[in-house]
């Protein structure tokens, strides 16, 4: 019973990393209907920006102001000055666009880094904390799970609560309709790039203390496990994308715990394969509306 | 103006009257024969004119290229008096030229509400000013009230475009365009929508241009009648004249 709490509230933390990062694939399938494959090898620049910040300035919250900021710069140059070239009449142009994108930015890694772990510390303590005699998570996990669940809350709000939000939802399902009410639309997709960016920045700079260290590789796992939570909710859904993330989180910390860690991505792809054989669209997909 | 004025005005239309919507020798297409070939059309503020025509005579094609959607290959689009051929669609909403295009025309992931703010985003700045604009909509369009919290894909197809009026009205623009906006929709329908659309235009001052093949329906509410066959205007005469020519009606209108 104490090992099941104990990997249900580790597991949560993991999957609220998953869910950031699957939301992150969201926010750009809704803006710009592309499956971005780069997602992880940007977001891994942006961390790398933000280790040389925490390197030279010893201060964690820099450096996730960094990675925030980077995420951001980074969107907007592969919106403004790659995808916004490729062919928009079919998907795989821009799909072979991003997987040539993710070989250049493994590339330049490798060449400034070289293929080694580089470690990088979290800013608290990765000891569990103990309620009576359970160990429950630890207080990084702690910081995790309330810095995600922050900004699940701020897309929120941004999206459901604000102008912008109002526009970057009409712009992405009609854009026809949102120029001709004066939104401008391609602005919206660079914003959505943008803000997408910057929140895959996130769940990558949150995984690294949990795994070996930084490398140019460090989260192709997360796009994998991201990847299937984004398709198992529905590309379209925000909702899917977190409650999926946590649900995969847990069950590769529970298979990890009782199994051993060789049948988490076993159970993963089998989960996969089980949802699309029922429901092909995602379990959260929305029911395709019917011509008026 | 009254509505002979405003009938008298249209049969000189071509004079020197300040226009708020104006196309100047507009030629629109894509490749080979032009979709609109070399048109002029002058509509003076306030004025309700019936865009008439078989299907392919160019009506929508006139629209998208007054609203921007469409580039010509020659001529001007001029709104009140100002050249707009070169702006983008955006510049010309946000400037008061409003549409309603033919069919998708709401965003249905969206909620009543929310298409309605939509609406009111560039000409009404301010969260309260919107607001209060959207409650003055509601009681204009009831059957919306008691949707209002509903998304645009749970809507019936009457709902649907009375969303799409509505949301066009709420940012009190100077030209609205409609495309077809009866298609598929009941007959009672269309008359509560043409009223309103007549009643928004003797109280604001707001210029129509209404492409309709619904002939009758379009031409009870319109000052004037313009018929265009094969990207060229063959008839330009006040409304109650074309719908008092069988011959017109026969030739182009089909009925």
């Amino acid at each position: 019973m104490d090992r099941l709490a104990f990997l249900l509230a580790t597991g949560l933390a993991r999957g609220l990393v998953i869910a950031l990062f699957a939301l992150s694939l969201v926010i750009i399938w809704r803006a710009a209907r592309i499956v971005n494959f780069a997602q992880a090898a940007m977001a891994t620049v942006a961390v790398y920006v933000a280790y040389a910040v925490v390197t030279w300035t010893g201060s964690y919250w820099l450096a996730l102001v960094a990675a925030v900021v980077t995420g951001m710069l980074v969107g907007f140059a592969v919106e403004r000055w790659l995808i916004r070239r490729v062919p928009r009449d079919n998907p795989l142009p821009g799909m072979i666009v991003a997987i040539g994108l993710v070989m250049i930015l493994h590339s330049v890694i490798g060449i400034l880094f070289g293929p080694r772990h580089v470690p990088m510390r979290a800013p608290f303590s990765r000891e569990p904390l103990y309620v009576g005699d359970v160990a429950v998570l630890s207080p990084y996990d702690l910081f995790v799970l309330l810095l995600a669940l922050g900004i699940v809350v701020a897309l929120a709000v941004l999206f459901n609560r604000t102008t912008l939000g109002l526009q970057l939802r009409a712009a992405a399902t009609a854009p026809e309709v949102s120029r001709l009410l004066g939104i401008r639309v391609p602005r919206m997709v660079t914003i959505g790039w943008m803000l997408s960016s910057a929140v895959a920045a996130v769940a990558v700079l949150l995984l690294i203390p949990t795994e070996l260290g930084l490398n140019a590789h460090s989260a192709d796992i997360l796009f994998v496990h991201a990847f299937t939570v984004a398709v198992l909710g529905g590309l379209d859904s925000p909702v899917g994308a977190i409650v999926g993330g946590v649900a995969v989180g847990v069950l590769i910390t529970l298979v990890t715990g009782f199994l051993g860690a060789g049948m988490a991505p076993i159970a993963v792809l089998a989960l996969l394969t089980l949802v699309l054989l029922v429901r092909p669209g995602g379990i959260f997909a929305v029911k395709e509306a019917r011509a008026a | 103006m009254t509505a002979d004025a405003r009938a008298a005005e249209a049969v000189t239309s071509h004079g020197t009257t300040p226009a708020m919507l104006a196309v100047e020798g507009l030629v629109v297409g894509y490749s080979g024969a032009p979709v609109i070939d070399g048109m002029q059309l002058r509509l003076p503020p306030g004025q309700v004119v019936a865009l008439l025509g078989a299907n392919g005579a160019g009506k929508t094609t006139l629209l998208r290229t007054v609203s921007g959607l469409v580039a010509p290959r020659s001529g001007r689009v001029r709104l009140d008096g100002e050249d707009v051929t070169q702006t983008t669609v955006e510049d010309r909403a946000r400037r008061g030229l409003a549409q309603v295009p033919e069919g998708h025309s709401i965003v249905t992931e969206l909620t009543v509400d929310e298409n309605l703010h939509l609406g009111g985003l560039w000409r009404l700045p301010g969260t309260k000013a919107r607001r209060a604009a959207v409650d003055e909509m509601y009681q204009t369009f009831e059957p919306l009230a008691r949707r209002r919290a509903s998304l645009g894909h749970q809507l019936s197809g009457g709902e649907r475009q009375m969303l799409a009026l509505a949301r066009a009205l709420i940012a009190r623009p100077r030209v609205l365009l409609l495309d077809e906006p009866s298609l598929g929709l009941a007959p009672r329908v269309v008359a509560q929508l043409f009223a309103i659309l007549r009643d928004a235009a003797e109280r604001t001052g707001l210029t129509v241009l209404l492409a309709e093949q619904n002939v009758t329906s379009a031409l009870s509410i319109a000052d004037r009648g313009v018929v265009v066959s094969l990207g060229a205007i063959v008839a330009d005469a006040p409304a109650e004249k074309i719908a008092a020519d069988p011959a017109l009606r026969h030739a182009y209108l089909g009925f």
